[in-house]
C-alpha cells in the first residue's frame, strides 16, 4: 500500500479528489475494483454508509468522470418491481445516447428483463464493457418480491455478461439476509466525515466578501452547538447557510468588527441554542426562522408560532372535559378513582407509603385501555353543572376517536362497550385543563 | 495510457528479498512487451486474473488434469456424466438432484459435465437443453414459456410465445408425450429447485417428473439447490415420481487443497499470449502463497468459511491494485483486503453516530442489562438518558424533542426495532422497543469512537449507575 501511494494518480481521479474532499481512499478503492472498461468487475458492490457520506455523489462522478455506461436508478421511485424493471431498460438507451425504439418497454418480471437486458446489451454494442446499475436506497428492495435481490446479485451469472450491481443504503448488510442466502456481494463501507473533515467540507461554500478566518471560525461555531446532537453533512450545512446572516449582523451595524470574536460570539450564542429547538426540529420552517431572524423579538414569534402551535387545538367544551376525563383514565389505575373521584370519600385515609415505592410510574410506560363506562363516570365526576348523556357527548368521544386524539382498541360497536385509549402528551393535556381552569395534576395518580 | 515511474517500490517489511527480485523481473519483462503492443502486459494479467476470480477457472483446465480433482468432487462429476450421458445416447430418463451449500461448486460441476458431453460432436448435436433458474421464472406460467422459447417450438416466433398458459402447457405436454425413445433427449437443469416447489400445485414439476417417469420423450431433471430438506417440499405426488437420487457437494476440503485453490484462482494458464512473462508469474504466486503471513491469513479465512466464492473475494483487492508501478502482489495488500471483508459493520455505523445517540444506545444497553432484554419504549429511555446527563455529565441536557429526533435516526439505521410491526395506535413514545445491537459491539464501537467525553464512557462501563 505504503509504495504506491507516491505514484501520481491519473488527471481524472485528481479532479474527484478536488471534486469530493475526504473520500480519497474510496475513490481510489472504487476506481481500482471498476478497473478498465472491458475488465471483468465484481458481480455486486454494497455500499453502505450514513447519511450524506457522500455515496451516490462518489459513485455517480466516478462513474461520470471515467465515462463508463451506467443507469441509476432510485429504488424508492420504483414502488413495483414492474416500474424497476422499465426504469433500468429506459436508462440503459438513454446512458448511451442513442435514440430509444418507438414501443415502450414493456418488462414485468425478472425472466423478461434479464432476457431484454441482454438483448439491449447486445442493441447497443456493450458486450465488451461493463454496465453499471446502480441502486439508491437499496434497503427497499427486502420489501418487494423475494427473488429481486437475490436476482440482482447474480445477475451477471443471470445475464451471462458483464454487469455490476452497486446497491446504496444506510443500513448495514446484514440485514439484507434472508432465506436460504444468496451471492454476497462485495461490501464497502463509507466511514462518517470527522469534525475536521467536516469543517473543511463546509469551508467550500464560505461566502467571497467575507475573510476565510471569519467563516471558519463561524463554522466552528456552529458545529460546537450542533455535532453533539447531528452529524448529518446536509443538516449542518442547511442550519450554517441559514444563520449566517445573524451571526455578521454586528459587522453590518458597526458594532464589531471581523475580529471581535467574543462579541459575535455572544450576540450569536442564544440564535443558535434557539435554533436548535425550532429550525433543527422543523418546528418553525426555515423561512419562517429567516423572516425571524430580520426581525428582533424572535424569542416571543417562536413561542407564539413555534411549539405552542402544536400543543394548541381549540375543542367544544365538553370535548375538553371528554380528553380530560379520558386522560385520567388513562394514566391512573382503576383502584385509585374511588379516592380522586368519590364525592363522599373520607380524606383521612391516605395510601400507605409503602405503596407508593413499589407502584410504577404511568407516565413512562405509556396509556392504559379503559372501558367506556369508566370514561363517562369520569367525565361525570369531574364536569360541572348537569349533563345529560345526550347522542352529542357519544358523537363528541367518536369524533376524538377520528382526530386521533383518542384511539379505540377493543370492541367494534358502541354497544359491546368498547376500550379507548388516550393519545395526547402531558402537556397538551395541561394546556386543555387550564383553558377550563382545572387542575388536572391534582387528579393524577403518578403526581400526587 | 498508465503513466510508468521509474522510483523504486517501498517494499513493505513483512516481504522478502525475493520479492523486490519479482519486482524489477516482472517490470522489466512487462516494459519489453509494452513497447511491442500498446497495452501493457500487466494489465493484460490482471483482466485475466479478474476474470479468473469472477466467473471462475476456464472449464477446460478442469477437464484435463488435476484441478478438478483438488475440487474434490471427482466421483460427483462421473456419476452425473453418466446419467446425461446414458439420457443423451441411450435415451433414458433420469431425474437428479444436486445439493450443496452455497458457493460449493454445483453450478461449476454442471457446467464442467455439460463441457464435456459438448466436446462429443454426436452428442452436441442430439441433446437439447432447457436451463430454468427459480429466481427468474417465479410462476409456472412464466417457466412454460420460456421452456417453449428455449426449445423454439413452432409456437414462437422471434422469441416471442403465443398461446395462453392452458394452450402452451398442452402443447408442450403433446410435444413431449409423441416422442418416444428415438426423439431426441431434453436435458432439463433447474437452478434454484427449492423456489420451484413454492409454485401452485408444483404444476411444472410434477410434469416434468411425470415424463421422466413413463416412456415419452427423454428427459433428464436435474434439480441445484442449497436446501437439504428440499425432498420434503415436495408434494407426494410428485415425491413418488421423483428418483430419489441425490448427489450431495459439500465443501469438504482441507486447508492443502484450500492453498492450492488460491494457487490456482491466481496462475496464468497456459492461454496466455507471454508465457515467459506466464511462468515468471506463476513463480511469483508460488512465492506468494509459500509466504507466512499469507498463509496465515488463509487459515483465518479458512477457519471462517470454506466457500471458494469468499476467497474470490478476498483476492479481488490485491490483483486490483496491480499496475505498472506495482507489477507484483504484495503481502500488505492481502492484509487489507482481508480488513476490508471482514470489517464489523454495526461497529462501523455506531462509529458515525452523534453523541447523544451514543448516550441513548447506552441508555439502552443498560435498560436491557437491568430488565434482561425486556423492551422498553422512549420515555424510559429518556428518563435513564436524563438521569445521567443531569446527575453526572458536565454536558447539557437536551430538551426532549430533539432526543426523540436522534432516537428516531436509530430506528432509521435499524438499530433499534419496535416489537410489534403496528404503531398508528400508540404514541411513538410509547412504543415498545427492543435494542439489536450487541453490547460487545458497543464497547468495541466506544473504544474507537473519535473524541469521546470520558463521562460517557464511565457510564457505559458501570451498568448499574442510577
Amino acid at each position: 500500500m505504503e509504495g504506491r501511494n507516491d505514484e501520481t494518480p491519473d488527471r481524472e481521479t485528481l479532479s474527484l479528489t478536488k471534486l469530493l474532499p475526504c473520500r480519497e481512499l474510496q475513490i481510489k478503492l472504487l476506481t481500482t475494483l471498476f478497473g478498465k472498461r472491458g475488465d471483468m468487475t465484481v458481480p455486486a458492490l454494497f455500499v453502505y454508509g450514513h447519511t450524506a457520506t457522500g455515496k451516490s455523489a462518489v459513485i455517480n462522478s466516478v462513474l461520470k468522470t471515467h465515462k463508463l455506461p451506467h443507469v441509476l436508478v432510485n429504488c424508492v421511485e420504483c414502488y413495483s418491481s414492474g416500474f424497476l424493471y422499465e426504469a433500468v431498460l429506459c436508462a440503459l438507451y438513454t446512458c448511451q445516447g442513442s435514440q430509444k425504439s418507438d414501443a415502450p418497454v414493456r418488462c414485468d418480471n425478472m425472466n423478461d428483463f434479464v432476457r431484454l437486458f441482454r438483448q439491449t446489451c447486445v442493441n447497443l454494442d456493450l458486450l465488451n464493457e461493463t454496465v453499471y446499475i446502480v441502486l439508491d436506497k437499496a434497503e427497499r428492495l427486502r420489501e418487494m418480491d423475494a427473488n429481486i435481490l437475490p436476482a440482482f446479485l447474480r445477475l451477471q451469472e443471470l445475464v451471462d455478461g458483464n454487469v455490476c450491481v452497486i446497491m446504496l443504503s444506510e443500513i448495514v448488510w446484514e440485514k439484507f439476509q434472508c432465506g436460504t442466502g444468496f451471492q454476497e456481494p462485495y461490501v464497502v463501507h463509507f466511514p462518517d466525515y470527522n469534525k475536521d473533515e467536516l469543517l473543511r467540507i463546509l469551508m467550500r461554500s464560505a461566502p467571497a466578501e467575507f475573510s476565510e478566518d471569519l467563516y471558519q471560525m463561524y463554522l466552528s461555531l456552529v458545529l460546537s452547538v450542533f455535532h453533539i446532537v447531528c452529524r448529518n453533512l446536509s443538516e449542518l450545512q442547511h442550519l450554517a447557510a441559514i444563520n449566517f446572516k445573524k451571526y455578521i449582523e454586528p459587522i453590518k451595524n458597526g458594532e464589531a468588527t471581523e475580529s471581535d470574536n467574543r462579541k459575535l460570539w455572544k450576540n450569536f450564542e442564544p440564535h443558535l441554542k434557539k435554533a436548535l429547538q425550532t429550525v433543527y426540529l422543523r418546528e418553525v420552517s426555515s423561512t419562517q426562522w429567516e423572516r425571524m431572524l430580520e426581525e428582533s423579538d424572535m424569542g416571543k414569534m417562536i413561542t407564539q408560532q413555534g411549539l405552542s402551535s402544536r400543543t394548541h387545538v381549540e375543542l367544544p367544551y365538553y370535548s375538553k372535559y371528554l380528553l380530560i376525563a379520558a386522560y385520567l383514565a388513562s394514566y391512573n389505575p382503576a383502584r385509585s378513582d374511588k379516592k380522586f373521584f368519590s364525592k363522599h370519600s373520607d380524606k383521612k385515609k391516605k395510601p400507605k407509603v409503602v405503596r407508593k415505592q413499589e407502584r410504577t410510574n404511568n407516565h413512562v410506560l405509556g396509556p392504559k385501555p379503559f372501558p367506556l363506562d369508566r370514561l363517562m363516570a369520569v367525565f361525570y365526576a369531574i364536569v360541572e353543572g348537569k349533563v345529560a348523556p345526550t347522542a352529542n357527548i357519544f358523537m363528541q368521544i367518536t369524533s376524538l376517536v377520528s382526530v386521533h386524539l383518542l384511539a379505540q382498541v377493543a370492541g367494534d360497536d358502541q354497544i359491546d362497550v368498547p376500550k379507548y385509549k388516550c393519545l395526547v402528551s402531558f402537556d397538551f393535556i395541561k394546556s386543555v385543563a387550564r383553558t377550563v381552569n382545572f387542575d388536572v395534576v391534582r387528579y393524577l395518580y403518578d403526581f400526587v | 495510457m498508465m503513466t510508468k515511474k521509474g522510483k523504486k517500490n517501498k517494499v513493505a517489511t513483512s516481504e522478502s528479498v525475493s520479492f523486490v527480485e519479482d519486482t524489477n523481473e516482472l517490470r522489466s519483462l512487462g516494459k519489453t512487451v509494452r513497447d511491442l503492443s500498446n497495452i501493457s502486459i500487466i494489465s493484460l494479467c490482471q483482466s485475466v486474473l479478474k476474470q479468473q476470480l469472477t466467473k471462475g477457472l476456464p472449464t477446460q483446465r478442469h477437464t484435463n488434469n488435476e484441478p478438478l480433482s483438488v475440487q474434490g468432487f471427482d466421483q460427483e462429476y462421473r456419476q452425473l456424466l453418466d446419467l446425461v450421458r446414458r439420457t443423451a445416447t441411450s435415451g433414458e430418463s433420469n431425474s437428479v438432484l444436486v445439493i450443496g451449500p452455497r458457493g460449493s461448486g454445483k453450478t461449476t460441476v454442471m457446467k464442467n459435465v455439460i463441457a464435456k458431453l459438448w466436446s462429443d460432436e454426436q452428442i452436441q448435436e442430439n441433446l437439447l437443453q432447457v436451463h430454468l433458474n427459480g429466481l427468474l421464472q417465479t410462476d409456472d406460467r412464466i417457466a412454460l414459456t420460456e421452456i417453449t422459447r428455449q426449445l423454439k417450438l413452432e409456437n414462437t416466433l422471434d422469441d416471442k410465445v403465443f398461446g395462453s398458459f392452458s394452450e402452451t402447457l398442452q402443447f408442450l405436454l403433446e410435444a413431449l408425450k409423441s416422442g418416444d425413445q428415438s426423439s431426441k433427449p431434453i436435458l432439463f437443469i433447474l437452478d434454484e429447485f427449492d423456489l420451484f416447489t413454492h409454485h401452485k400445485n408444483q404444476t411444472l414439476l410434477y410434469n416434468l417428473f411425470d415424463v421422466a417417469q413413463s416412456a415419452q420423450a427423454p428427459v433428464c431433471v436435474i434439480g441445484i439447490t442449497c436446501r437439504l430438506d428440499v425432498v420434503e417440499l415436495l408434494e407426494k405426488r410428485v415425491k413418488s415420481r421423483f428418483s430419489h437420487r441425490q448427489i450431495h457437494l459439500f465443501n469438504n476440503q482441507t486447508f492443502q487443497d484450500y492453498v492450492i485453490i488460491f494457487k490456482n484462482l491466481l496462475t496464468l494458464d497456459t492461454q496466455f499470449p507471454d508465457q515467459t512473462y506466464a511462468s515468471q508469474w506463476n513463480r511469483h504466486v508460488e512465492r506468494i502463497s509459500r509466504d507466512p503471513t499469507v498463509l496465515d491469513l488463509l487459515q483465518q479465512h479458512f477457519t471462517y468459511t470454506k466457500d471458494v466464492r469468499a476467497l474470490q473475494q478476498l483476492l479481488m483487492y490485491p490483483v486490483c491494485q496491480l499496475c505498472d508501478s506495482s507489477p507484483t502482489l504484495s503481502v500488505s495488500d492481502f492484509v487489507e483486503s482481508r480488513k476490508l471483508i471482514t470489517m464489523d459493520s454495526k461497529s462501523a455505523m455506531l462509529h458515525g453516530v452523534s453523541i447523544l445517540e451514543l448516550c441513548l444506545i447506552i441508555a439502552m444497553k443498560h435498560m436491557t442489562e437491568i430488565y434482561e432484554g425486556e423492551p422498553f419504549n422512549f420515555e424510559m429511555v429518556y428518563s435513564e438518558y436524563s438521569k445521567f446527563a443531569q446527575r453526572k455529565s458536565s454536558m447539557q441536557v437536551f430538551e426532549k424533542a430533539v432526543v426523540l429526533k436522534a432516537f428516531e435516526h436509530l430506528i432509521h439505521l435499524e438499530l433499534v426495532k419496535t416489537v410489534d410491526g403496528a404503531g398508528s395506535r400508540v404514541q411513538k413514545e410509547y412504543r415498545l422497543m427492543q435494542m439489536l445491537v450487541h453490547e460487545t459491539q458497543i464497547m468495541e464501537a466506544l473504544q474507537k469512537y473519535p473524541q469521546c467525553p470520558t463521562d460517557v464512557r464511565q457510564w457505559a462501563a458501570s451498568s448499574l449507575a442510577s
